[in-house]
This record gives C-alpha cells, structure tokens and sequence, in this order.
C-alpha cells in the first residue's frame, strides 16, 4: 500500500489533498466520503457579520472563473455552536480559516479559536489591511510579518499563512511569514482580475474587480510555489488552478507539501477524491512507496546561474 | 521524454519493522454512500418542443433518477463554434422517472451552455450533476392546488403535475407565455388531468389584472388551497396579495446565476424576508424552492 500521507505544519495529515477555503462546506458531503479528505479547510470566518459582495458574485472566463464572493460570515459564536460541532463526527483535521482587518483583530480571533476541535489556523492575509489603506497584508513583507508575529503569540495551534499572488515580493513576503513564526505557507489566493459585458459595457462582477481562479491560474500559481519552497524551510500548500492528478503532482514536484483543491470542486464535486486515487495509481507506475518522496523532487540540475538570470533580471 | 529520478526509499517490509507507521492510503466511511453525482449519461432524444424551447431525455443512474419536483440538476455542457463554457449551468427538473432510469429537461437557448445542449444528438454523452437542492413540498392533504408559471417556469412545474395526480391533488395550471405557440408543458399537464387556462401576451391576456381576477374566480370556487409558482415577478406579487388576504401558503421556484450548486460559494445569494428581517439565502442550497411569502420578487 502507498503511504499517502505528509506532514504540514505540525500536522500529519492521512493524504495531501485538502479543500480551498471558500469551496468546501458541509453540502459537498453529498457528494464525497468527507473522511477521505486529507483535512478540511473551512470558509474563511470573520468576527463581524459580513453579509458579502453586491451581486454578480461570479463571472466565467475561458479556464477559470472570477469571483468576488466578499467573504460572507455568519460570525464566531454561529461558527462555534454549528460549524465546530459538525465536523467533530469525522476524521480529517479541521483547519480554520480566518481574516480581520487589523494585525490586533486577527490576534484576537485566532486566541478565541485556539480550541481542541481546532487543528490548525490558516491565516488569510490576502485581505484589505485597513490600517495600510486597504492594501492586503500579504502585499508586502513588513505588514506580513507583523500580522503574522501577533498571531503566532495569540495561539499554540499551528498557524498557516495564506498568501497573495498579487505581490510582486512573493520570496520576501514567504521568509518574513516563516520568520514571524507561521508553521506553514499556503500559496496562493486568487490572482486579481476583471471582466467587461459587451452588451452592457458594465463590469461583469458587482464588485467591478474579483480573484480568478481555475485552470487558467496553474502555470503562474505554481512558479510562485517553486520561488517559495526554495526560499523558506516550512511545508508550502499549494493552491492554484489543481483539477486533476497530475497538476497536483506537478505542485509536489515544484515542492508543495499537499494541496489545496477550489475552482476544480464546482465542476466536479468529486473532484479531491478524484486526486487522491489518482495520486496514489500515480505513485504505484512510478514504483515509489510515499507520495512524500515527489515533494520537490523536480530535477533542474543543468541550470546554473547564468542560465537563469534573465528570470529576475539585474537591475 | 524520460526522467530518470532516485527515490531511494526504503522497502515497504523496511517501514513496517519500523514499527508499522505505513497508515492506509485513506480513511472510508462504511455507511456513507452519494447522494449528489456527476455522472456520464447517454441522450436518449433531445428534439424541438417549439421555436424556442427543446427536449432532453437521458438515461442516468439510480441516484440522479431519484430526483423530486422542483429539484435541479448542473449540466457540463459541450462546447461548440469556439465558446467555453466553464461551469455546469443550473436545469429545473422536467420529468424523472426511477423505473425506466431517466430524466427529462426543457429548455430555451440562451446562451453558451444552451447552445452546447442543443447539438447533442441521441447516443452522445452529457455529464449530470445531481439531483440538487430543495424542492416542492407537496401535502397529500390538499385538494386542490394552483400552478401558476411564465417561460421556462412551466418546465420547473411539470413535474408537479404528476406528483400531484398521485396524490390526488387536483391541480389548476395557469400558464403565461408571449404566444400561443410558445407555451409548453400544456398537454403534459392535461395529460396528468390538470385543467390548464393558458394566457398570453399577444391575447392581452397575461396581464397580472386577469391573472388577478382568475385566481380569484379559483378561490371563491375553493379550487386553490395552495400556490406553485415560477418564472414571474409580477405573478408572484399577486399570489403573495391574494396569499395574504385569502390566508394561502405557497411555494416559489426561484432563479439565480449559480456556480457550484452545492451550496459552497455564496454566489447565487437571494434577499429574503423572513419575519421582517432581511436575510441572505443561496437559491441552490437553501432552495430553489422557497416559501412564497418570504420571496423578494
């Protein structure tokens, strides 16, 4: 039998193959074995009720789709008397994914969450940061660091930094995510994108702007995830346009620990139970005992320096 | 192209001295079965109703034959003359039937999906997703019951038809269209003993004031002990006047744009007025059937 299972982050998880935030709730129990999953990553909870983004929510472009959803939340106390208690009847770990608008806010949402159903804490720090103009703290490595170093005293549990694909100091932002303490890096979120209607000439999305994400996000999101697993000792999470066996393969081999599965589930809702089977019939033809030894296993032994100086080039 | 790669790793038999630490690949639930798939399913036909309406019969699996009136399935519709379709689009149920293992929808081109439907042919394969959602509620004790649906609503009521018959409910349609030729559902409801009253717009018989004076005639004859509706604003309005004077409950199909269908993404969010407060539902999972007093046309 192929031992699927890898470590992230102070957890051991049974595979690597986990929800995005905002694409997993209790409905898609329906359709797959919840006990398959390698962990379960919630909608991201806020203190404050959030009632979402003005509608249309959602526009379809060619492999991928962009969203602007606004994060609605029900609030803490509805999350502890009805989400905590639904997923303790099943076996994945159940990771928490929060957001606030100050470094303060967020300390104190972790603390309150910092509780025995609770495996661990996925920051979303891809969210407007009010005390920086709105600017997401994952924008920048000094706001990262600071959010991330408050969160780290707030709880023990381990504690996932989700970062934002729309900084251009992606490796700064990583180390100075790891050096605050986070035990993990999920990367990324959705890359910020628009559509125009034709008919109309309005924007398609209520909100005139919203995150793409999908097949489409693949190529980029997993560069992304190469520049981070080489730049930081923690297990990265990739995130990112994964529909199918071997796009999770090609982030393990870029040098994520496990992934996260989004966009993919609206098409297939079976789609992670899909990959976990095909993950471990992958490890099987290539005669590898662990799904742990693909862990970025890519081989680019020719390149040297030069060759890839025109990748970041000097100014 | 072959990579050569060393992944020397232990022996599986080395592990397992180590103290047995190899976990199984994955966990599995033993009394957990699917309730929702996305299945393959072969076009059994998929003809033209009218100039704008077309008809598609599938042979599916036990799970998405199940499903109930006012249920809904997402469809992964083909990709035709370089469009590409993303997301499964949302289809109302029109007919299932669990014996023969089919079920049935109507629909209107409308756009990208719609017009990927419409080049299957029979023997093609379309991937189903469902069956989705909360539909009608149907009290074997009521007698009588009113329908009242515009365009692509009729569809979404057909199969109230049959259910209701089982029942013994009877069941008063009436349909709305902008043209005798385009309404649908017609003889499947006559066919199931409902009497049909069909308005239209190039009648001027559609108006919400006839609507009005003829569900009023229903009521006063005790032929409406409950409203089933779908596909129009301005009827909805009046079912909810009459509903509140007359003390009526009723149940209202409701659209939204919709991503997953599964009640994950928040994308097909509705306002609802439950007990004076304004609330937001997702039409896919929390309906698409609503109580028709708490609906915001």
């Amino acid at each position: 039998m192929i031992d699927l299972s890898v470590r992230v982050g102070g957890l051991t998880l049974a595979n690597p193959v986990m929800p995005a935030s905002g694409t997993f709730a209790e409905g898609l129990d329906k359709a797959i074995d919840f006990n398959r999953l390698g962990a379960f990553v919630t909608k991201t909870i806020t203190r404050e009720l959030r009632a979402g983004n003005p509608l249309p929510r959602v526009v379809e472009r060619p492999g991928g789709l962009i969203n602007s959803i606004g994060i609605p939340s029900k609030g803490v106390p509805y999350f502890l008397e009805h989400t905590l208690p639904y997923y303790a009847s099943y076996q994945p770990p159940l990771v928490v994914s929060i957001s606030a608008p100050t470094a303060e806010d967020f300390a104190h949402l972790a603390a309150e969450l910092t509780r025995p159903e609770i495996s661990a804490i996925e920051a979303n720090i891809s969210c407007p940061n009010i005390e920086e103009d709105g600017k997401a703290f994952a924008m920048r490595a000094a706001s990262t660091e600071a959010v991330v170093r408050q969160l780290r005293a707030a709880t023990p549990l381990p504690l996932w930094v989700k970062l934002t694909p729309n900084t251009g100091d992606l490796p700064e932002v990583a180390n100075a995510a790891e050096a605050a303490g986070a035990d993990a890096l999920v990367v990324a979120n959705t890359i910020l994108a628009m559509a125009i209607d034709l008919q109309t000439f309005k924007p398609c999305l209520g909100n005139v702007m919203g995150g793409l994400s999908g097949p489409a996000v693949k190529p980029i999101v997993l560069r992304q995830v190469y520049q981070c697993a080489r730049t930081v000792g923690i297990p990265v999470i990739g995130c990112g346009g994964i529909s199918t066996t071997e796009d999770a393969v090609e982030y393990l081999l870029a040098g994520a620990t496990a992934v996260q599965v989004g966009t993919a589930t609206f098409v297939q809702p079976a789609a992670m139970t899909t990959i976990i089977d095909g993950l471990a019939k992958f490890c099987e033809r290539r005669e590898l005992d662990r799904i742990s030894d693909l862990i970025g296993a890519v081989i680019n032994e020719e390149a040297d320096e030069p060759e890839l100086a025109w990748v970041a080039p000097r100014s | 192209m072959s990579v050569q790669t060393d992944f020397s790793s232990p022996a599986m038999s080395d592990l397992t001295e180590l103290g047995g630490i190899v976990p199984s690949v994955s966990p599995q639930s033993e009394s957990w079965s699917a309730s929702v798939v996305a299945e393959p399913v072969e076009v059994l036909t998929n003809d033209e109703v009218n100039k704008e309406y077309r008809h598609l019969v599938v042979r599916c699996g036990e799970v998405s034959a199940s499903a109930a009136p006012g249920q809904f399935f997402q469809l992964l519709c083909p990709q035709t003359g370089g469009e590409q379709p993303f997301l499964r689009r949302p289809m109302s149920l029109y007919g299932a039937d669990p014996e023969r293992r089919q079920v049935e929808f109507l629909y209107k081109i409308a756009g990208a999906g719609t017009r990927g439907l419409a080049v299957l042919r029979a023997g093609d394969q379309l991937d189903i997703m469902g069956p989705l959602g909360v539909g009608f509620k149907l009290d074997p004790a009521l007698r009588h019951i009113v329908a009242v649906g515009r365009g692509a609503g009729l569809a979404t009521l057909a199969p109230l038809a049959k259910a209701a018959k089982a029942n013994g409910t009877s069941v008063t349609a009436i349909f709305s269209a902008r043209r005798p030729e385009l309404l649908v559902s017609v003889d499947l409801f006559q066919r199931q003993g409902a009497d049909v009253i069909a308005v239209t717009d190039s009648e001027s018989t559609s108006g919400p004031a006839n609507i009005e004076r003829i569900l009023r005639g229903l009521i006063a004859d005790g032929r409406c002990e409950a409203f089933f509706t779908c596909g129009s604003s301005r009827l909805l309005r009046v079912q909810q006047r009459l509903a509140r004077e007359f003390d009526i409950s009723g149940q209202v199909a409701m659209e939204q744009q919709m991503a997953c269908g599964l009640g994950l993404c928040f994308c097909c969010v509705r306002d609802f007025n439950v007990g004076g407060e304004i609330v937001h539902r997702r039409v896919c999972w929390d309906g698409p059937v609503f109580d028709m007093m708490e609906a915001l046309p």
